[in-house]
């Protein structure tokens, strides 16, 4: 719990003025509001995706191997990635500011390897001729329901929810980056708050990962089986 | 003023041993998503349990990994009750989506496909 609660220590007090109201300092109450408007952001678009998969036909491509068994280990990475930050900014708390770097880095790195993982994804996708307005041939012969077509919106929800996503886990990664360079002329508050823009993306993704990959598994092997 | 008044909150609270059981938590979490894909189910059941377990897993980042378990009731109490709500808002539309299912245009002649994959298997 806070450590500043006092005897006759009225909330008031917050406000009038030489206080930190919240008892976060500006920085830190700043990148929270940054968060709660990128988290609606987010969540009119996964919002607008259910809306589109509620009123169509959709397909269910994704394969164990490679899609759910790529999407998991991006998750291991992104979750892991959370676990070393809070590592480095409770280092940084301690004032161990080499050690924080060094956890900076790691989370750096599991951050990378989300992208490239994620990269290599998008590649299978685009191979099979996933695009964001058509549909591959043989997914609308696997995927349609009494002569009604899936919707080629597949694309369109897929690219750009996962698309940016990504640009806020490589926007995150240069961040952090700039953050483990100047570690030494950063106080642990800056720290602080480039952990909470970290922890942000992973919270996304604990939406994303489910609604996208895990309602689109292709059970029973369809697409596998189908001729194409 | 006294300096009490200025203080930010700098104590960072949690152990190392808290924040890797959160993080053992949510891979149980993301295994058990990931069993449950591959359960028959229906649909609006799959759903709702797969966005219960994200929202405990959003939570436990919150309150853990973000701080805002150890930081004043007043922050939380201005950042989640408003993204609540307007989350609730977003999803009042559903009742109409499910409406408009019956009135899809039937197709008389196949949509457009996809252009050519980018090399020849």
């Amino acid at each position: 719990m806070s450590t500043e609660a006092q005897a006759g220590h009225f909330p008031a007090m917050d406000w009038e003025g030489g206080a930190f109201p919240y008892r976060v300092g500006h920085r830190k109450l700043g990148m929270w509001l940054f968060i709660v408007s990128d988290s609606l952001t987010f969540s009119a678009l996964l919002i607008g995706y259910s809306y589109l998969r509620a009123s169509n036909v959709w397909p269910t491509p994704f394969p164990f191997y490679p899609s759910i068994v790529f999407s998991s280990v991006m998750t291991f990475c992104l979750l892991s990635s959370s676990l070393t930050m809070v590592f480095g900014v409770s280092a940084s708390s301690k004032g161990d500011k080499a050690k924080a770097r060094k956890w900076i880095l790691l989370t750096i790195v599991f951050g990378v390897a989300f992208i490239v993982l994620h990269l290599i994804e998008w590649q299978h996708l685009l191979h099979e001729g996933l695009r964001p307005f058509y549909l591959p041939e043989h997914w609308v012969q696997v995927f349609s329901v009494n002569g009604v077509p899936p919707s080629p919106l597949f694309g369109a929800t897929f690219f750009a929810i996962t698309g940016l996503h990504m640009f806020h886990v490589a926007t995150g990664a240069i961040y952090l980056l700039v953050v483990a360079a100047r570690i030494n002329k950063l106080k642990h508050e800056d720290v602080e708050i480039s952990g909470l823009y970290w922890h942000f993306v992973d919270l996304v993704w604990m939406f994303v990962f489910p609604l996208i990959y895990i309602m689109s598994v292709d059970i029973g092997g369809h697409l596998a089986a189908a001729p194409h | 003023m006294s300096d009490h008044d200025a203080h930010v909150d700098e104590h960072f609270a949690g152990s190392n041993k808290l924040f890797t059981s959160i993080w053992v938590w949510l891979l149980v979490l993301t295994l058990l998503e990931i069993f449950l894909a591959y359960r028959p189910m229906q649909l609006h059941f799959m759903l709702t349990i797969l966005l219960g377990l994200s929202l405990i897993k959003a939570f436990l980042i919150m309150a853990y990994f973000m701080h805002l378990k150890f930081e004043r009731l007043s922050l939380i109490l201005t950042l989640i009750p408003a993204l609540v709500v307007c989350i609730l808002l977003l999803l009042v539309f559903f009742p109409d989506s499910f409406r408009s299912q019956g009135l899809r245009y039937q197709y008389k002649e196949q949509p457009p496909v996809a252009p050519a994959p980018l090399e020849e298997p």
